[in-house]
């Protein structure tokens, strides 16, 4: 293996494991809030516990993300050193702001997670507020910085090196919008299917726990109002990526040849050799469609881009497909929950539903890895797209081949010990007195028929 | 002021606060692994209460420290990740490893072995980060980190495996446990508890000023720009004189049970100890090659950095000063 592509997979490993906890760490506080906000108008017992389990689990995960992220910030230089010489300047605004999301955020969070008997009911429901806020906000600013690497602004080149370096308009770069919505609502949605799947999972063995049902409900809402969001605003980032990244858009649709009226190909094997995509299904039209709006608009294809410019189209045309098949089952579940819930008024716990439900549970999180597979292998061979290439960022240091080794090892014997803590806690699932139990599923057939 | 001279100062401030709360974290690690006594359950689970909320907060302050210089000061940044890639690449081995281990064992539901097996992976974790951590910057102030056009001259090893650099992470090690065990002492009112801590805390301030000794010693060697500012300079021998009077305070004050005034001496030292190597070290970031001028970003975005750090402290403090009433008023 050599120095670069070492580099490159220290780098992907990194990101793929923190990206897991991060958007957890966006999504998961927000789920919190509810039930304890819940709790305060409802006063059910239940849901205080709910947010106090929820609560657990994130602490766990929040600990993971943060340290994940440390390593990250140092890896940017110890890896990429003379990209972050050249664009520190002009990017690192918006990791200045993200250190102080994650300032509030982890004060808050270690306010909500040991001050249950500390401050007031309504002061910690606030606290909880400030860390999803601030989780988000943390998320917004470093997909910010990854949007410049895509489209970069702000700055002007004389001879090969940046001059008028304005940060602000490098943070308002043309791809931010898109990401940083696409990535925010990618949180809600893998988050809400991954904690929706769990409980329907335990929901299944034992039906009437109102704890679990509880916690499908909040799940569901919150996940499924983000899946349904996610194409819409998948379209954007496309229709971006098709006006400021054309060879990305050629790579990720395996559209090989320019033309106008060009078929959207599903499936398929790229063939860079012969120039054409294998065994594909083509929609006419399908891809002039989707990328401008418009039928016949002609959509340009790798031929026009000189060879050592394109990225790997086989991983980034998979990748993309994976993402959007994971993004139309996710929109389909949460259609047919919706409706059910439309037509009954009550949670929807059909067995196909909660098996669906159940099989999603991993679906947004490898949606997130596909996606930002196809954001950085697309981009490649550039770091910053048509400024600096990759390969002309990386360290001098030799031998890169043992951290990523060794972060590798670290990362999945983490990983492994996260699981099992999680399962420990998932385990131990709460059980209400049967009475209580009987009383509240009264309850609320009453608030159904009522 | 300058906006470079400004954003260097803050990023002084930040490590100072780094060292301060996070460091005190890791001390806490430290007095996990040496436990003892008929009440070593109860300084452990001390420690584990004091560290809990506020640990995450406190690991903040090094991204902090690291933005501010990859912002500010790029050229900096990706010369200190070049030459030192290997010890800061132990480092986070370190940091990963104390924070996964402190949470797991916080959080499990079940107690049992895998909860010890936590405990010493974090207590073995806290030692050896800070030593990483002041090795270091031994090796940013000790001059052997040679620049050339942008390029590390002089090998990714000699930095700083040198009896100087490692000095300076023992040192660091001692300070965070002396840190530490002066704040345990008011994190309980069991008077036992207390007196354990304050013994630590005596012994680790011995420790502390028998390795101020060795670094400054090593110093004309290792770090010899360092060292002539830090003896002839203007401002050296009053900054020595306000050091040693926050070294006895905090003796004094130990030795009298006076543990406010002794937590106030003990991190006004640390602060102190920081200054003076910073103000040393001035103007450079690196010795010999890089200074704060050189290393400056444009400064469009030096004066939006110093804008933007300014507004964030303006909601950092209050929050966290809320945070530590929380927990840390008894
Ligand atoms: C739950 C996760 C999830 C789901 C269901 C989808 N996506 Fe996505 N997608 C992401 C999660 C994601 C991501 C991981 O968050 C990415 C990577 C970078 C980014 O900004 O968002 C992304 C990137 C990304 C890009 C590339 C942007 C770039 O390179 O800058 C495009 C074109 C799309 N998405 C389009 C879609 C479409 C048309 C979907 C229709 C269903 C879709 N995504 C569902
Ligand atoms: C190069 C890329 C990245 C760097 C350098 C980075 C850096 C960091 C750092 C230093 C932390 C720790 C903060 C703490 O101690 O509390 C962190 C946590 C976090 N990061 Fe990242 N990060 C990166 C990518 C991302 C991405 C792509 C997202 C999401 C969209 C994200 C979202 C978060 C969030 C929400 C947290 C809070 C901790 C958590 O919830 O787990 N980060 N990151
Ligand atoms: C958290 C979600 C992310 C994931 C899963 C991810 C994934 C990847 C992958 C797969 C690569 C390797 C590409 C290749 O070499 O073919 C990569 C490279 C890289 N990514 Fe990301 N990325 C994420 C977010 C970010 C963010 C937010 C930033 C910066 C702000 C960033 C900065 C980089 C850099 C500097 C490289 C190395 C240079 C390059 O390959 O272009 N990434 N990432």
């Amino acid at each position: 293996m050599n120095d670069l592509l070492a580099a490159r997979s220290q780098m992907a490993m990194s990101l793929a494991f923190h990206i897991i906890f991060a958007a957890i760490g966006i999504a998961m506080p927000l789920l919190m809030v509810a039930a304890e906000g819940l709790y305060l108008r409802t006063r059910e017992e239940v849901y205080l516990t709910l947010a106090k389990r929820w609560a657990k689990g994130t602490a766990i995960l929040f600990a993971v993300g943060a340290v994940s992220g440390t390593v990250l910030s140092f890896e940017l230089g110890l890896l990429w050193p003379q990209f972050m010489s050249y664009a520190g300047a002009i990017i690192g605004m918006p990791f200045s702001l993200e250190g102080f999301a994650f300032f509030t955020e982890a004060i808050f969070l270690g306010i909500y997670l040991y001050g249950w008997q500390k401050i007031s009911p309504r002061a910690h429901l606030l606290a909880g507020l400030m860390v999803a806020l601030s989780g988000v906000l943390s998320g917004v600013f470093v997909v910010i910085a990854n949007a410049w690497m895509n489209s970069p602004a702000g700055f002007e080149l004389l001879d090969g090196q940046p001059v008028n370096v304005d940060p602000i308009a490098a943070m308002l770069n043309p791809m931010a919008l898109s990401q940083t919505l696409h990535m925010t609502i990618a949180a809600y949605a893998a988050t809400g299917f991954a904690v929706a799947g769990i409980h329907a999972f335990q929901l299944r063995r034992d039906r009437a726990n109102l704890f679990h049902r509880r916690a499908l409900a909040i799940a569901l809402v919150i996940g499924g109002a983000a899946a349904l969001m996610q194409p819409l605003s998948g379209d954007l980032s496309a229709r971006a990526v098709a006006r400021l990244q054309p060879v990305k858009l050629a790579a990720l649709e395996a559209h090989f040849k320019t033309e106008a009226r060009a078929p959207l190909s599903i499936g398929g094997i790229p063939d860079e050799e012969r120039g054409e995509t294998l065994y594909a299904i083509k929609i006419p039209g399908g891809l002039s469609l989707l990328a401008f709006h418009d039928i016949d608009a002609r959509v340009r294809g790798l031929e026009e881009f000189p060879r050592d410019e394109w990225p790997n189209t086989f991983i980034v045309h998979a990748a993309f497909q994976l993402m959007v098949g994971m993004g139309t089952l996710m929109a389909c579940i949460a259609l047919w929950g919706a409706i059910s819930w439309w037509r009954t008024r009550r949670l929807p716990e059909g067995r196909w539903f909660l098996r669906a439900v159940v099989v999603a549970a991993p679906m947004g999180m490898l949606a997130i890895e596909a996606g930002w597979t196809v954001t950085e292998v697309g981009r490649q061979p550039w770091i910053i797209q048509g400024v600096m290439r990759t390969a002309a960022a990386l360290t001098p240091m030799r031998g890169l081949v043992v951290p990523f080794v060794t972060f590798t090892l670290l990362y999945i014997f983490l990983a492994a010990m996260v699981v099992w803590l999680l399962f420990r806690q998932v385990a131990a699932s709460p059980r209400l007195p049967p009475d209580e139990q009987r009383r509240e599923t009264k309850m609320e057939d009453k608030s159904v028929v009522g | 002021m300058s906006a470079e001279l400004l954003a260097a100062g803050a990023m002084i401030v930040a490590l100072t606060f780094y060292a301060l709360l996070g460091g005190a974290d890791y001390g806490g690690g430290v007095w996990d692994l040496f436990a003892a006594g008929e009440r070593a359950s109860k300084q452990r689970a001390l420690i584990a209460d004091a560290i809990g909320p506020v640990w995450e907060a406190n690991h903040v302050w090094l991204i902090l420290v690291v933005v501010i210089l990859f912002t500010g000061f790029p050229p900096a940044f990706a010369g200190i990740a070049t030459a030192l890639h290997i010890p800061l690449t132990l480092m986070l081995i370190g940091v990963v490893l104390r924070g996964a281990a402190f949470t797991f064992r916080t959080y499990d539901v079940q107690r049992d072995d895998a909860q010890r097996r936590w405990s010493y992976v974090f207590s073995v974790a806290s030692i050896f980060t800070p030593i990483l951590l002041g090795l270091t910057l031994g090796a940013i102030a000790s001059g052997a980190i040679k620049i050339e056009n942008g390029q590390v001259a002089g090998g990714f090893v000699r930095s700083w495996l040198a009896p100087f650099p490692l000095a300076v992470g023992c040192f660091a090690l001692a300070l965070f446990a002396f840190l530490a065990a002066v704040y345990l002492t008011l994190e309980t009112n069991d008077t036992a508890l207390q007196d354990d801590f304050r013994k630590r805390a005596l012994a680790a301030g011995v420790v502390v000023g028998g390795l101020a000794l060795l670094v400054f010693l090593l110093s004309g060697a290792g770090a010899p720009s360092v060292r002539a500012g830090l003896t002839r300079s203007v401002w050296a021998w009053p900054l020595h004189a306000a050091t040693a009077l926050c070294a006895v305070g905090a003796f004094w004050s130990l030795w009298r049970r006076a543990y406010r005034w002794a937590r106030w001496c003990a991190a006004g030292q640390v602060a102190l100890i920081l200054w003076g190597w910073a103000l040393a070290q001035f103007p450079y970031i690196v010795e010999p090659d890089i200074t704060i001028h050189s290393a400056a970003a444009p400064h469009a975005t030096l004066r939006l950095l110093v804008v933007a750090l300014g507004l964030g402290a303006l909601l950092l403090f209050p929050s966290f000063y809320y945070l530590f009433r929380i927990f840390k008023s008894k």
